[in-house]
């Protein structure tokens, strides 16, 4: 209600600066006109001629110059006396009670929030509590870390959270800063070895590949590298070493882990043929039990889904690029090219988006 | 309640606007003193309620309340207070809500000061003032409001580009938008004298201080940026023919035309229609540049945010009103009154030299500034127009210009005796080629211009130092009467001696430090010794520091010459997490007027970094050169007397020109 009322009061103060000069009216105003320069200019000759400035000649020159400006001036001063028309005196009162606060309501009411509350920053933090939504947690670890940035255990809470809050690039540099602080670790290799590879749209770049490398150099058993490791072989179209890598990990993993059913899968789909688009790992799951044309139909079926999704919703670069990698394996390459300059397109107003996008289209040949 | 009251206030402001463009038009025809005095009242209202939304939006700021949108997109709450007031205007937004506020100002200004104004002249002005005003209210509430809200404040800002967090963001963006908008007002009383088809001397002695001050701050503002671009870069470069620099520079070549030519106009009523012209073209060169910056069309440091629709709502602004004013320009120019006549020879011709090489100096820079835009466009072909473009072509036009900068002031009011001039000049003749030797022979090596360029920067200060000692009859009278002359000159005359002095002053120092310049990039290891231009710069070691916002790498340099030891240098990297960018601060050892530069690459693994030194001889005079310009134009501000030009009487008949 105090708002309302505040701007009751401009209102009042920007209406009464329009009609406070059209209620005075009839006084003699002192305003300035040419015939007052020119007389100051004359006078201005004689101190100049006084001191020395300007010769005789020169002086009488300007002065006759001037005084022809002088007498052209005062010709042309308007002759009329200053008339007051009240008819349009009314209408510019009128204006200003009526026109100008309608003009700033209208602008006013559908650009401005006037039911928010301010919020500054030391009312919150004093009222906190309610709002403590993940984002603004993993704000607060920031702010920690950021004056006290060789906490280790600070960089290892916050690195997961940021990798499953999509925030790949920083959780790359969370996860890196925990290597440093923390000491060496097969896990968290492994684990910035995924980040990187989240952050290139799923790709296990040549970085994210060094990063399992050394994890395995530590622990030649840890599951995630080589789980990893094989898909980069995949990737790479090596499907042998990918099935080579997968069954060893399986032969030694303990029968109740539970990424046993991935590796499975993935294994499957290396051995199974290769023409199966590398969809989520439930689908192929799901499809290892049919027929070569079922299959078939169920996979295209898949991607039309996914590419209508996409349609709706462009935002998702993962998805664009599997919706890609999906038509580049079911052999129509015109189709994934359409589907990478859709991709484009959908994100081409976010940057970042844009660069993954990129990268991701790089690794699997679409360059451009 | 702070955010919306300053939205609310910006919006009334519009409305007063809209009103102040209408109502004292209407007053001017009828001729009824209360409604022309509505602009006065509704221009100082108007700067009341921009001056309380833009303080709003600074208070918002400095709170962090990141349930305003712009607030969160460019503040951080751990950023030091400066940085989160100078942010304000470090975005579009804001920056768009301070030229405003500066329009509003000079606004204001025209209104509280303006008594000395004929009442319909000042209505005239100040309509046209709130047409500009209401275009620009009306762009910032509609594509680039400062004031919208989030309804879920996030906790933490997005914190300003850190190449911003800099004192400089304090001083440049406010000086150049004084300048900048500063033009607004010699564009309106332009506009108001072809309204009302009347112009004349008395117009230009109104018009005087206004654009003096615009130009002032222009200069200084110019100057300014330029300087922060040379530290805080971190390549030591001053000037890039940058279009951004080119958008600052052209208003400030055409305004400079505009000064001069307005002072034909003052004192002898000559160059009216041109004087005019210029009035127009600097301001809309401002607007322009306002375009460059905003739309997009370039991408630099400037251009915070690109969003084609402020591109075009900036471009629609610049049609109606360049195309508008010049339409009535067109169209009412033939009726204004000729002025007076003048000699090839005289005081005037040596001005409209002067104009004629800014003005095609300033359409060179347009040119450069523009063409390559246009192939982009039109061609789909990308190129830059850079350095050896306007060494070809601004350069000579400037040299030109400064051979006649003495000239002018030393010729007579409508006919000059020019060999008279020259034997008076020759002083300051044989003191520059005495320069040229001296440098010639103490240099060897660099380019064969340079002396001849130091020349004439010795030769355009000389001339200055002549043309006092002539009106003062210095060496020739008594020194008493010399120094009685001297009180009685007229403080824009020592204004001039100093602007022009300046212009000298900044040459040398452009001609220095491109020439002479030297440089050492390598990689250093700790107790690595570089060796440049005499100084010895050790290497002491590498340090880690934790500022406020950001983390720092420090390389502690020790300095010395010639075995003394002069001071530690301590250049630094900053790494800004939020934004996740980092800047390179440089470290300046200042010298006389020479500098030793040191700025920080990338360093490796092994701890050495790479090291980028460079010797600057002379370089600060790059930047005192503006400073004394701008002095000058203070000078000549202050000096509230009115000018004259006495002719000289007319000996034996001479053929006489046409002002225009």
């Amino acid at each position: 209600m105090t708002l309302w009322f505040v701007f009751a009061l401009m209102t009042v103060a920007a209406i009464l600066a329009v009609l406070l000069p059209l209620g005075r009216s009839g006084r003699a105003q002192n305003q300035g006109s040419e015939v007052a320069v020119y007389k100051d200019q004359l006078t201005e000759i004689e101190r100049d001629l006084a001191a020395g400035l300007i010769a005789a000649p020169e002086a009488e020159a300007a002065r006759v110059e001037i005084s022809r400006r002088l007498l052209a001036a005062a010709d042309s001063e308007p002759a009329a006396a200053p008339k007051s028309s009240l008819k349009w005196r009314r209408a510019a009162a009128v204006l200003a009670l009526v026109g100008l606060p309608l003009v700033t309501i209208g602008v006013y009411m559908p650009l401005g929030s006037p039911r928010l509350e301010d919020f500054p920053l030391a009312q919150r933090a004093r009222g906190s509590g309610s709002g403590m939504t993940l984002e603004n947690l993993v704000v607060q670890v920031e702010q920690h870390l950021e004056k006290n940035p060789t906490d280790g255990r600070g960089w290892n809470v916050l690195a997961p959270v940021l990798q499953r809050l999509g925030r790949f690039d920083e959780a790359v540099r969370a996860y890196r800063n925990s290597l440093t602080y923390n000491g060496e670790s097969a896990e968290r290799r492994s684990d910035l070895g995924e980040a990187v590879s989240a952050a290139a749209g799923g790709v296990v770049t040549a970085e994210a590949k060094i990063e399992f490398e050394r994890a395995r150099a530590i622990n030649a058993d840890d599951p995630k590298a080589n789980y990893f490791l094989g898909l980069a072989a995949e990737q790479d179209g090596h499907k042998d070493e990918a099935a080579n890598i997968w069954r060893a990990l399986l032969a030694k993993a303990p029968a109740d882990a539970p990424w046993r059913p991935l590796v499975q899968s993935s294994l499957a789909r290396v051995g199974g043929g290769g023409t199966v688009p590398a969809l989520s790992d439930e689908t192929i799951a799901a499809s290892k039990d049919m027929n070569e044309g079922d299959r078939n139909a169920m996979v295209r079926g898949m991607v039309e889904r996914l590419a209508t999704r996409l349609k709706q919703n462009g935002d998702d670069v993962e998805g664009w690029l599997r919706l890609v990698r999906a038509y580049l394996v079911m052999g129509d390459r015109d189709k994934a090219v359409g589907a990478s300059a859709d991709a484009r397109q959908a994100v081409a107003s976010d940057a970042a988006r844009l660069r993954q996008l990129n990268e991701g289209l790089k690794t699997l040949g679409l360059d451009g | 309640m702070i955010a919306e009251t300053g939205h609310y206030a910006l919006v009334l402001a519009l409305g007063l606007a809209l009103i102040q463009s209408i109502v004292p038009l209407i007053g001017a025809r009828l001729r009824d003193d209360a409604l022309m005095n509505v602009a006065r009242s509704t221009a100082l209202a108007q700067l009341l309620f921009v001056g309380a939304s833009f303080i709003a939006l600074v208070t918002l700021h400095v709170v962090s309340d990141f349930s305003v949108a712009n607030v969160y997109e460019n503040s951080h709450s751990m950023k030091p207070l400066l940085y989160k007031i100078t942010g304000v205007w470090g975005n579009h937004e804001g920056s768009m809500l301070l030229w405003v506020s500066i329009l509003a100002l000079f606004g204001g200004l025209v209104a509280a000061l303006g008594n000395n104004l004929p009442l319909s002249l000042r209505a005239h002005v100040l309509a046209v003032q709130a047409w500009i005003a209401s275009a620009f209210y009306l762009f910032i509430l509609v594509t680039s409001n400062p004031f919208l809200r989030i309804a879920n404040p996030p906790i933490e800002g997005r914190d300003l580009n850190p190449v911003l967090q800099d004192i400089g963001l304090a001083v440049h963006p406010p000086m150049l938008y004084l300048g900048y908008v500063g033009f607004s007002i010699s564009f309106s009383f332009a506009i108001a004298a072809l309204m009302e088809g009347r112009i004349d001397a008395a117009w230009a002695r109104w018009v005087r201080p206004w654009t003096l001050v615009a130009w002032i701050f222009l200069t200084l503002g110019i100057a300014m940026g330029s300087y922060w671009a040379y530290y805080e870069l971190g390549w030591g470069g001053w000037w890039f023919w940058d279009p951004v620099e080119n958008a600052s520079l052209m208003p400030w070549l055409a305004g400079t035309a505009l000064l001069h030519s307005a002072l034909v106009m003052e004192k002898r009523n000559a160059l009216k229609v041109w004087t005019i012209l210029l009035s127009i073209l600097t301001f809309s060169l401002s607007l322009l540049g306002t375009f460059l910056v905003r739309s997009g069309v370039i991408t630099s440091v400037h251009a915070f945010a690109t969003d084609p629709t402020r591109g075009v709502f900036i471009l629609l602004i610049l049609c109606l009103f360049i195309g508008g004013s010049l339409s009535l320009f067109a169209g009412r120019a033939g009726s204004l009154k000729q002025g007076g006549l003048f000699a090839p020879i005289s005081r005037e011709g040596a001005l409209v030299l002067n104009n004629l090489l800014l003005t095609v100096a300033c359409a060179v820079v347009l040119f450069g500034t523009l063409y390559p835009l246009a192939m982009e466009l039109l061609a789909d072909f990308k190129m830059s127009v850079g350095a050896p473009f306007y060494n070809l072509t601004f350069a000579p036009l400037f040299t030109l210009l400064l051979l006649a900068v003495p000239f002018g002031p030393m010729l007579a009011w409508k006919r000059g005796d020019l060999l008279g001039v020259t034997q008076r000049l020759l002083a300051a003749g044989v003191a520059g080629l005495v320069v040229i030797a001296i440098v010639w022979a103490w240099t060897r090596g660099g380019s064969a211009l340079a002396p001849l360029a130091i020349g004439l920067g010795v030769f355009v200060i000389a001339g200055a130092m002549t043309d006092l000692a002539e009106r003062t009859g210095l060496f020739r009278l008594p020194f008493a009467t010399t120094l009685h002359r001297a009180r009685g000159l007229p403080r824009s005359a020592w204004g001039s001696v100093f602007a022009h002095a300046g212009l000298g002053v900044a040459l040398i120092g452009i001609v220095c430090e491109t020439t002479w310049n030297s440089e050492y990039i390598a990689t250093m290891k700790q107790n690595d010794v570089a060796h440049v231009a005499g100084y010895d710069v050790k290497l002491d070691g590498l340090f880690q520091r934790q500022g406020p916002n950001f983390r720092e790498m420090i390389a502690e340099f020790n300095v010395s010459h010639e075995g003394e030891t002069l001071s530690v240098m301590t250049p630094s990297k900053r790494s800004f997490t939020t934004r996740g960018s980092s800047t390179t601060e440089a470290a300046l050892l200042t010298r006389g007027a020479s500098q030793l530069y040191i700025s920080l690459g990338d360093a490796t693994a092994e701890g050495a970094i790479a090291v980028r030194i460079y010797h600057k001889p002379l370089v600060l005079l790059i930047w005192w050169g503006p400073v004394l310009m701008a002095f000058g134009g203070m000078l000549s501000l202050s000096d509230r007397r009115l000018r004259v030009g006495a002719p000289k009487p007319a000996r034996a008949k001479q053929r006489l020109q046409p002002a225009e």
